[in-house]
C-alpha cells in the first residue's frame, strides 16, 4: 500500500553523525542529550520499580514476612525518593521535552547546549550519590524528610540522600531555564506564541515551576543537612525552632512539583488527542492558558498538606478553597480534550490508547483529590492508603501513561524505526488493567482505615487482605505491561520497520524533517504560516482518506 | 542605507563568537541576557527560603534578635555596604566602556570591581573572626568551639533563652555566608572576563558576557542591600531598653 512512499533513511542523521562513547558523552546535541536522559531515567525507574514490587510482596500477607519495620521504612522511602526525584520530575521534560522543544518551534538546538549537557551530568551525579546512600545503608525518613525525625532522630543516610536530591535539583533548574530562554528567543520565523503546539505551552508552564520552586527545596535540604551536622536548631523546638517551618518550605516546592510531573504529561496528551483525532484542539487558548493557571495556582495550595499538622483552621480553609480552584484549569483541559474527540477521525494507535487512558485515570486522580482538599474528609483520610492511591493515579496513571504514550508517538522520530503496533496496543491494555487493579483497591483500603507506611495489618480483617492481594496481583500485571515495551522498543531500534519522515501524516514541525532528524534538525530554517494542528483542508481530503483506510477504526 | 544595514547584519551574522545554533548576534545576546535574568529569579527564590526563616523567627523572638543584632559591628557592615555600592558603579562603568569600545577603561573598571569585591570579602573575614573570638559561631559548626558567648558581653537580659540568640547567629551566618559564596563566584567570573578583555575578545558588536556578568554582580550587591538593614540595623533603637 505505501511501499512507494517509504523513503530511504537520510545518509547522516543525529544518530550516525558521529560514533564512539566520547561523541555521546561530550555531545551538545539536544537530541542526543535527550537519549542520555532516557537511559538514566529508565535505569532509575527500574530501581524504583524493584522497591515497589518488594513493598507489594510484603503487603501480600498481614504479617511481616520479608522485612522488619526498619527495612520496610527504608524501602518505601527509597521507592519514593527515586521515583519522585529521579524519574517523575525529569521524565517527560528531560527526554521528550529536550528532544522536541527545539524541533517543535523550528530551532536548531536549545539556547544553551553546554548547560543542557551539564544538566545531565548533574542529574547523574545526584543519582549516583543517592544510589551510594542506598547501598551504604539507606534512608528511612519517608521521601518527605519531615523534621525533627530527619534532623535529630533518624540514624540513616539523610545527608547523602539529601545532597543527591539537592544536586539533582540543579539539573531541573537548568533544564527549566534552558526551555524558557529557548521558547522566548529561538522560535522560527512565523512561529508566534499562539501557533506554538500545546506541548510547548505545557513545558513553558513546567519550566516556570522548575525555576521558581526548585531553589526553595535546595535551600530547605541544605538547612536540614546543617541542622543534622551542626545542630543549629532551626527546625528544633528545643532551641526555639519550628519543625512545621520545614513542612511549609518542603511543600512550597513539593506540591508544585506534582505539577512539574503532570503538566508535561498534559502537553503530551494534548498532542495525542488533537493529532489522533485529526482535528484542531477544541479551545486552543483555554488549554494553553490553563497550563499557566495550573502553574500559578499550584504555588498557592501547599498548605493542604498540613491540615492536620497544627496549621490554623482559617489558613486551612483558605488553602482548601485554593485547592478546589486548581480543579478549574484541570477540568478545562479534560473537557477540551473530550470536546476535541467529538466528531474527530479517531485512530486507536498505541499512543492514542495511552492518551485516552490518561484522561480517564487523571480524572479519577483529580476527583479523589477533591476529597482530600475538603477539610473534614481529609481528617479521616489523611495518611491512609486513600492518599497513596490518589497520588499514584496522578503520577502513574497520569504521568507514566503520558510518558509511554509520548515515547511511542515520537519513537519513529527518535529512533527512525516503528515499534510493533500489535504489541504496543496489547501492552497499553495490560498497563491500563494492571494499573487499575493495583491502585483502585487502595482507595477502599484507605477509606477503611489502612494507614500508609505500615508493613503489617490486623490478620482478622479478611477484607483488608483480599484488597491487598488484588493490589499486589495488579502490580505484577503492571510490571509485565511495562517490561513488554522495554523489550520491543529496544528490539525495534535494530529490527523495527524503517519509519518515514511523517509516519502519522501530521502537520507539526517535528514531522516535517527526516526521521531520525539531522543534527541541525532542519535542512533549512522552517517558516511557519499556519496554526498548530491545522489539518488538511477539504480539497486535500483524499490524502486524509487514504490514511484513514489503512488504519481500521474498529476496536 | 538599506545596503549599509544589510552589510552590518551580514557582519553581525558571521561574527566569530556566534554559536552555530543562533541565527545572529542579536538573538544570541538576547538569549544570554534572558538566561541570566531567569537564573537570578532562581537565586531570589533560593535566598527567599532564608528570608522566610528570618521573618518567622524575628517576629517570634524580637528581643533576642535585637540583642544579637546589636552585637554586630555596624561600622564594618556600613563600610562594606559602601564598598559594594561603589563596586556596582565601577561594574556599570566597565559594561559601558566595553559597549563603546574603550578597552583600556573597561579593563581598569573590571579590576577595580574585583578589588572592591575582595575588600568586601576581607572585611567580612574580619567580622567572622570577631564572632569566632567571642564564641558566637552557632551549633557545632566549628568542632570544639560551641556557641558560648559571655552573657555580659552580649548584654543578655535576664531570663532570655540563649538558644533564641543562637538562632539569630545561625541565620546571620547562613545568609551572609551564602552571600559571600556568591561574591567569591562573582570575583571568579570577573577574573575570567578580565582575561578575555585583555585578550581583546570584546568589541561594541560583542559584549554580552560583560553585560551578563554585570547583571550577576549587581544582583549579589542588591542581596547585601537587603541583608544589611535586616541583620545590622533593625532593632538598634531597642538597645537601651534591653541592655
Amino acid at each position: 500500500m505505501e511501499e512507494f512512499e517509504v523513503p530511504r533513511p537520510p545518509r547522516t542523521n543525529y544518530l550516525n553523525a558521529e560514533y564512539g562513547v566520547k561523541s555521546w558523552l561530550l555531545t551538545k546535541d539536544h537530541k542526543r542529550i535527550a537519549l542520555l536522559y532516557l537511559g538514566g531515567i529508565s535505569f532509575f525507574f527500574f530501581i524504583g520499580s524493584l522497591y515497589a514490587m518488594a513493598i507489594r510482596l510484603e503487603l501480600l500477607t498481614p504479617q511481616a514476612d520479608l522485612t522488619q519495620s526498619s527495612t520496610y521504612n527504608k524501602m518505601f522511602t527509597q521507592h519514593g525518593i527515586i521515583m519522585v526525584f529521579f524519574f517523575l520530575i525529569p521524565s517527560i521534560p528531560a527526554t521528550l521535552g529536550n528532544f522536541l522543544v527545539p524541533m517543535m518551534i523550528g530551532a536548531k538546538d536549545l539556547a544553551f547546549p553546554r548547560i543542557n549537557l551539564l544538566s545531565w551530568y548533574i542529574y547523574m551525579l545526584g543519582g549516583i550519590l543517592t544510589i551510594y546512600a542506598l547501598l551504604a545503608g539507606g534512608v528511612d525518613t519517608g521521601w518527605t524528610f519531615y523534621t525533627p525525625y530527619s534532623t535529630t532522630f533518624s540514624n540513616s543516610y539523610v545527608i547523602a540522600t539529601g545532597l543527591g536530591i539537592f544536586i539533582a535539583g540543579f539539573s531541573s533548574i537548568l533544564t527549566g531555564l534552558n526551555f524558557i530562554v529557548t521558547i522566548h528567543t529561538m522560535r522560527a520565523p512565523g512561529m508566534t506564541w499562539f501557533r506554538l503546539p500545546l506541548f510547548i505551552w505545557a513545558h513553558y508552564a513546567t519550566s516556570l515551576i522548575m525555576i521558581l520552586g526548585t531553589p526553595v527545596i535546595a535551600i530547605t535540604i541544605l538547612l536540614v543537612a546543617f541542622e543534622r551536622l551542626a545542630h543549629i536548631g532551626i527546625f528544633d523546638p528545643a532551641a526555639g525552632g519550628d519543625p512545621v517551618l520545614f513542612q511549609h518550605l518542603f511543600w512550597f516546592y513539593s506540591h508544585p512539583a506534582v505539577y512539574i510531573m503532570v503538566l508535561p504529561a498534559m502537553g503530551v496528551v494534548s498532542e495525542l488527542i488533537a493529532n489522533f483525532s485529526r482535528k484542531n484542539i477544541f479551545g486552543y487558548k483555554f488549554v494553553a492558558f490553563s497550563s499557566l493557571a495550573i502553574a500559578v495556582f499550584g504555588f498557592l495550595v501547599w498548605g493542604h498538606h498540613m491540615f492536620v499538622a497544627s496549621q490554623s483552621i482559617y489558613a486551612g480553609m483558605i488553602f482548601s478553597i485554593l485547592s478546589f480552584a486548581v480543579a478549574i484549569p484541570s477540568a478545562v483541559k479534560v473537557f477540551n480534550w473530550t470536546a476535541t474527540l467529538h466528531k474527530g477521525s479517531i485512530s486507536y494507535d498505541t499512543p492514542m490508547l495511552y492518551g485516552l487512558g490518561f484522561i480517564g485515570l487523571f480524572t479519577i486522580g483529580g476527583l479523589t483529590g477533591m476529597f482530600l482538599a475538603s477539610l473534614a474528609t481529609d481528617v479521616h483520610l489523611s495518611d491512609t492508603y486513600f492518599i497513596v492511591a490518589h497520588f499514584h493515579y496522578i503520577m502513574v496513571g497520569g504521568t507514566l501513561l503520558a510518558y509511554l504514550g509520548g515515547l511511542h508517538y515520537w519513537w519513529p522520530k527518535i529512533s527512525g524505526r516503528m515499534y510493533p503496533e500489535g504489541w504496543g496496543r496489547f501492552s497499553a491494555l495490560i498497563v491500563f488493567v494492571g494499573f487499575n487493579l493495583t491502585f483502585s483497591p487502595q482507595f477502599v483500603l484507605g477509606y477503611m482505615g489502612m494507614p500508609r507506611r505500615y508493613h503489617t495489618y490486623p490478620a482478622d480483617l479478611v477484607s483488608w487482605q483480599v484488597l491487598h492481594v488484588l493490589s499486589t496481583a495488579g502490580a505484577s500485571i503492571l510490571g509485565v505491561g511495562l517490561l513488554i515495551p522495554l523489550i520491543y522498543l529496544i528490539w525495534s531500534m535494530r529490527y523495527g520497520r524503517i519509519a518515514e519522515a511523517n509516519p502519522w501524516h501530521l502537520p507539526g514541525l517535528e514531522w516535517q524533517t527526516a526521521s531520525p532528524p539531522p543534527t541541525q534538525n532542519f535542512y533549512e530554517t522552517p517558516i511557519v504560516t499556519s496554526e498548530a494542528y491545522e489539518f488538511a483542508p477539504p480539497e486535500a481530503k483524499e490524502v486524509v482518506g487514504r490514511f484513514e483506510r489503512q488504519r481500521p477504526v474498529k476496536i | 542605507m538599506a545596503e549599509d544595514l544589510a552589510t552590518t547584519q551580514e557582519h553581525a551574522a558571521t561574527h566569530s563568537a556566534l554559536q552555530h545554533h543562533f541565527e545572529n548576534m542579536e538573538q544570541q545576546r538576547e538569549a544570554g541576557t534572558l538566561g541570566m535574568w531567569v537564573f537570578l529569579v532562581t537565586e531570589i527564590m533560593f535566598f527567599g527560603g532564608m528570608f522566610l526563616a528570618y521573618t518567622l523567627y524575628r517576629s517570634k523572638y524580637p528581643e533576642a534578635f535585637a540583642v544579637a543584632s546589636n552585637h554586630l559591628d555596624i561600622k564594618l557592615g556600613g563600610i562594606n555596604t559602601a564598598v559594594l555600592i561603589v563596586s556596582s558603579f565601577t561594574m556599570a562603568m566597565a559594561v559601558f566602556s566595553t559597549q563603546v569600545g574603550k578597552k583600556r577603561n573597561s579593563i581598569i573598571f573590571l579590576l577595580m570591581t574585583m578589588a572592591l569585591g575582595l575588600t568586601f570579602l576581607g572585611i567580612k573575614a574580619i567580622e567572622y573572626h570577631d564572632k569566632y573570638r567571642d564564641s558566637l559561631i552557632p551549633g557545632t559548626l566549628i568542632p570544639g568551639r560551641p556557641f558560648n558567648p559571655s552573657p555580659h558581653e552580649l548584654h543578655l537580659p535576664p531570663g532570655m533563652p540563649i538558644g533564641n540568640v543562637e538562632l539569630f547567629y545561625w541565620i546571620y551566618f547562613a545568609m551572609t555566608g551564602m552571600h559571600a559564596l556568591h561574591m567569591i563566584i562573582g570575583v571568579g567570573i570577573l577574573s575570567v572576563i578580565t582575561i578575555l578583555a585583555v585578550r581583546g575578545r570584546f568589541s561594541p558588536e560583542y559584549h554580552a558576557p560583560v553585560e551578563i556578568s554585570g547583571l550577576y554582580w549587581h544582583f549579589v550587591d542588591i542581596v547585601w542591600i537587603f541583608l544589611f538593614p535586616l541583620l545590622y540595623l533593625l532593632g538598634r533603637h531597642l538597645a537601651g531598653h534591653l541592655g
